[in-house]
């Protein structure tokens, strides 16, 4: 067993295929972490920087930290990244950034200093005396790499890692001091909430549901009043933050958005007339039909 | 393969995290580019690490990585007092303190 494995980290410590996963690796997380800084929505931000990770994650691998490798695919990836991913969500999914600079050629000087920076460290690399790398076989000793962490980690590192431990309850601690929402006025109840309802300013009826009668039904689809203007209020509000309004009624056909919603009027018109045209038959045929008794329940209704 | 194309490698992260906190509004954001910079930073410990032979580096690395987490519950829980309190994630809304 422990033969099988040192031989493994000997094969692994001068693998033949480094170089085509490093290059591959070093392209795809650049190129991914541009991505993060250039990308607009955080969410796609927060994607990039998943990808960054797990490629980090492989060179561990790579680099003989097989231990290292799993506890940044699951420390990393697993829990940071969907605490970044609840936290976007519970913000909004929609806050993307401005393009306005605030404070003028900001970008601009970002740029001059990274590329700076870059250039410092680079060259500072290529100047430092770098020995070729030793390997790791013989520091993981018997047992490999996870025991050789263990066994350090408890005897020379063992104080740190007692500290760690008090960080982690803190910041635990923390998180749940700064999440904590004290209520200040008592929840209302629903005798409250009625009252309010029915106050100027309230809306005493259901809101209006979405869709727009036969062609679209969706959530995000707000509904057409009858003079054709679009009901805000039937659409959740980050919903119709998210996806506009009046820009999805345009039509399969080719339209514009101001053809759809005359369409989408004219539509509302006429059903409205023709049900009026029906309703007026009806009574008509109402009238011919009780033509002794209808005037008079008029009149009673009328008083 | 010379740890010097990891060093370069990580020098790059980190630069572009850097360049990413300085360039971004959005708080949410500037943070991912802060855990990008500490990655980049692992990433020279691990090379450095297999480089002398023991594993010190990955040690230290494995450290970076406990304290990244605990900062990043930290500062999430923050973002989110902030945004509670005043509406927006921008780091340029909250500027109560600048004058």
């Amino acid at each position: 067993m422990i033969d099988t494995q040192t031989s493994v980290l000997a094969q692994t410590s001068g693998q033949a295929g480094e170089p085509v996963v490093f290059w591959l690796l070093a392209v795809v997380s650049v190129a991914a972490a541009l991505g993060m800084i250039f990308l607009r929505k955080a969410v796609h931000s927060a994607l990039m920087l998943a990808v960054v990770m797990l490629s980090l994650a492989v060179l561990y691998a790579v680099q003989d930290a097989p231990f290292l490798a799993f506890v940044q695919v699951i420390v990393y990836t697993g829990a940071v990244l969907m605490l970044f991913l609840f936290v976007l969500m519970l913000v909004g999914v929609s806050s993307t950034d401005s393009l306005v600079e605030t404070i003028r050629g900001q970008r601009l000087w970002a740029a001059i200093a990274g590329i700076g920076f870059a250039a410092l460290l680079v060259a500072g690399l290529g100047n430092a005396a770098l020995s070729e790398s030793m390997g790791l076989a013989a520091a993981n000793g018997e047992g490999g790499n996870v025991i050789g962490l263990a066994r350090l980690l408890f005897t020379k590192y063992v104080f740190a890692f007692e500290v760690t431990s008090a960080l982690l309850i803190t910041a635990a601690l923390g998180a749940m001091v700064l999440a904590h929402r004290e209520r200040h006025a008592p929840r209302p109840t629903q005798k409250e909430l009625s009252k309010r309802r029915f106050r100027p300013g309230g809306h005493p009826s259901p809101l209006p549901g979405p869709g727009t009668y036969a062609r679209h039904n969706a959530v995000d689809m707000p509904a057409l009043l009858p003079d054709g203007s679009v009901s805000e209020l039937s659409v959740n509000p980050i919903i119709a933050r998210r996806s506009g309004t009046a820009r999805l009624h345009a039509d399969l056909h080719g339209q514009t958005e101001e053809q759809a919603v005359e369409h989408d009027v004219a539509a509302v018109k006429a059903a409205t007339e023709a049900a009026h045209d029906a309703d007026a038959e009806v009574r008509e045929t109402k009238a011919g039909t009780s033509a002794a008794g209808g005037p008079a329940s008029e009149g009673e209704a009328g008083k | 393969m010379s740890p010097g194309h990891y060093l370069v490698l990580s020098a790059l992260l980190f630069t572009i995290g850097a360049v990413g906190v300085l360039v971004r509004r959005n708080a949410i954001v500037v943070f991912m580019c802060v855990e990008l910079m500490l990655n980049a930073a692992n990433l020279a410990f691990v090379s450095f690490a297999r480089m002398h032979g023991n594993l010190d580096g990955q040690i230290i690395a494995f450290f970076v990585m406990v304290v990244a987490a605990a900062e990043v519950v930290v500062g999430l829980a923050i973002i989110m007092t902030i945004f509670r309190t005043r509406r927006s994630s921008s780091v340029d809304d909250v500027n109560l303190l600048k004058y």
